[in-house]
């Protein structure tokens, strides 16, 4: 992907995030995500039905990389089965972490390919993810 | 000014991170480097000639810091790790055992995590209760709203001299007096004001006063708690060990030090307080009402030019000090910092450690500027260079 396509993808969903509200209803898995070397704090809700993702909320004060990561992996998960969002999880991770992952399974997140280049943004960008793993390991534990 | 004594110096970096670290001139990294290679020795231990060295240095040093802060002789100096060791220092071996369930500690919402958790500590341990005097509309602590905080239960006004985030000095003068009419201990958080402006322990009637090396030029891992002479008597030290006490016996008994050395269990840590010595007689030749002069003509250049940019919202126009918070419309604090660095400005974004601030300003996170005195008015201009540009987003991601 080109890099200014890159850096606009990102801009446009720090400036216009979507799934950036939470709601009252305790039938969603919470967590709050905040990181301790940096700034970023933000409140994740997710709903799961019939082992399927129907909606991910975030909401809180965080950088330019951790909201849009955000607004794109909400996007990407709601939909998927649960089994479906670990995979996209684990390769997005490993894809962060500049390790081997599978492209084809992260779509639109394929926009942070290099952000590894830049040591200082890698915890931004791991925010949701390390979100929605809490939640989904919650859910491993209940069970 | 005096910018050729400081090596980071030398190539383009801009520094304005001094609220939470400063930079080290040669001349203190030299003195301790002497220490690391010339006379390396504990203390109160040898009779050779480095140790004898050693010694006149690290106690010598007391003299040097009470003389800073105008201290009376009888007042003791104790070497604590910084503020943040000193504030505990308070309250743990002093206010645990003269405060009780229901005594008020006065606060403000402006004070810096450790000057806060401590008590919040103490209250869960003793019952003691915290109040918040409320802060004006600049978020500055006034004479009148202290005053009429200061109910008999009152027994502890505890609060930084500058605060770390919004900058405004304290009238320490006139607190200090209102705190000895009414019989108050007064503790002082000297963090930010110890290495900016003059500091007098005894025209402020200060009780306990708390402050950090690294701030003011010296290095990390060293700071002072000074205490008034009589207040000293009363302290209980909370660590026991070697260096502190005066003999031990196997039925339990034991004798400690009457001096700031019972205080100061283990081995201090004496190249820093040898560094600390340095930074202290390096500010003393420049002065410190020049530094705070220099300081406040830069911060109001700063804001005379940021107060022209629509995209800035400024939080502390009015403080005395050099420090300006501030955020940039639409972009998050930590981006502007990102930014910042790719043009070589060191800043801080964030909370800056007063997790309270943000019920009074409605903000998290500001991205703040603070001055030291090898900072000049190119500096300022670099950095109101790099936030005038339309694409700070663009480039920062």
């Amino acid at each position: 992907m080109d890099e200014n396509l890159k850096r606009e993808i990102i801009l446009d969903n720090y400036q216009n995030p979507e799934n950036k509200e939470l709601i009252d209803d305790d039938s969603y898995l919470k967590v709050n995500q905040a990181s301790e070397s940096c700034i970023d704090n933000l409140d994740f809700m997710m709903k799961i039905e019939n082992n399927n993702i129907v909606d991910v909320r975030y909401d809180g004060e965080a950088c330019a990389i951790s909201t849009s990561a955000s607004s794109i992996m909400s996007r990407a998960l709601i939909g998927k089965s649960v089994d479906e969002a670990k995979r996209i999880l684990i390769n997005y991770k490993n894809m962060i972490e500049d390790k081997e992952y599978d492209k084809e399974l992260l779509g639109e997140l394929n926009v942070y390919d290099n952000i590894n280049k830049q040591p200082n943004r890698i915890k931004c960008a791991l925010l949701p993810e390390e979100a929605i793993d809490k939640m989904l390991g919650g859910l491993e534990n209940e069970k | 000014m005096n910018k050729e004594d400081f090596p980071m110096l030398e190539g383009d970096l801009v520094f304005f991170d001094n609220g939470a670290t400063t930079l080290k001139p040669t001349q203190v990294v030299e003195d301790m480097d002497k220490y690391y290679s010339e006379f390396t020795s504990n203390i109160h231990r040898g009779d050779y000639d480095a140790a004898i060295e050693t010694n006149t240095l690290y106690d010598e040093t007391r003299n040097t810091v009470k003389e800073f802060v105008n201290a009376r002789s009888e007042d003791k100096c104790i070497y604590t790790s910084g503020t943040t060791m000193s504030i505990n220092m308070v309250v743990f071996s002093f206010m645990k055992s003269h405060l009780k369930k229901g005594d008020v500690v006065l606060l403000t919402k402006s004070e810096h995590a450790s000057n806060i958790l401590p008590w919040f500590k103490l209250k869960e341990e003793i019952g003691i209760d915290i109040k918040y005097v409320p802060l004006n509309k600049n978020y500055e602590l006034t004479l009148t709203n202290l005053k009429k905080a200061m109910t008999s239960k009152v027994k502890v006004v505890s609060i930084a001299h500058i605060t770390n985030v919004i900058g405004d000095i304290r009238d320490v003068e006139k607190i200090g007096e209102l705190c000895r009419e009414k019989n108050i201990y007064f503790c002082v958080d000297g963090a930010q004001s110890v290495p900016h402006i003059p500091v007098d322990f005894t025209k402020s009637n200060m009780d306990f006063l708390s402050f950090s090396g690294h701030k003011m030029l010296g290095p990390t891992g060293v700071g002072c708690l000074v205490v008034r002479g009589e207040l000293f008597k009363e302290m209980d030290p909370v660590f026991l060990g070697g260096g502190m006490n005066l003999d031990f016996y196997s039925d339990g008994k034991y004798e400690l030090h009457t001096d700031e050395t019972k205080f100061e269990a283990g081995t201090p840590p004496i190249g820093e307080v040898i560094g600390l010595r340095s930074a202290i007689l390096y500010l003393e030749k420049i002065g410190m009402e020049n530094i705070h002069e220099h300081e406040k003509k830069l911060k109001d250049y700063l804001i005379s030019k940021l107060e022209k940019m629509k995209n800035i919202k400024l939080y502390n126009t009015n403080s005395d000090s050099g420090i300006v918070s501030f955020n940039v419309d639409g972009i998050f604090a930590q981006d502007v910092s990102i930014y910042l660095n790719k043009h070589k400005i060191a800043i801080r974004a964030g909370n800056h450690c007063a997790k309270l601030l943000h019920e009074e300003i409605g903000e998290h996170n500001t991205v703040r500027v603070s001055m030291y005195l090898y900072n000049d008015f190119l500096d300022v201009d670099r950095l109101v260079d790099a936030l005038n540009n339309k694409d700070i987003l663009k480039e920062v991601i």
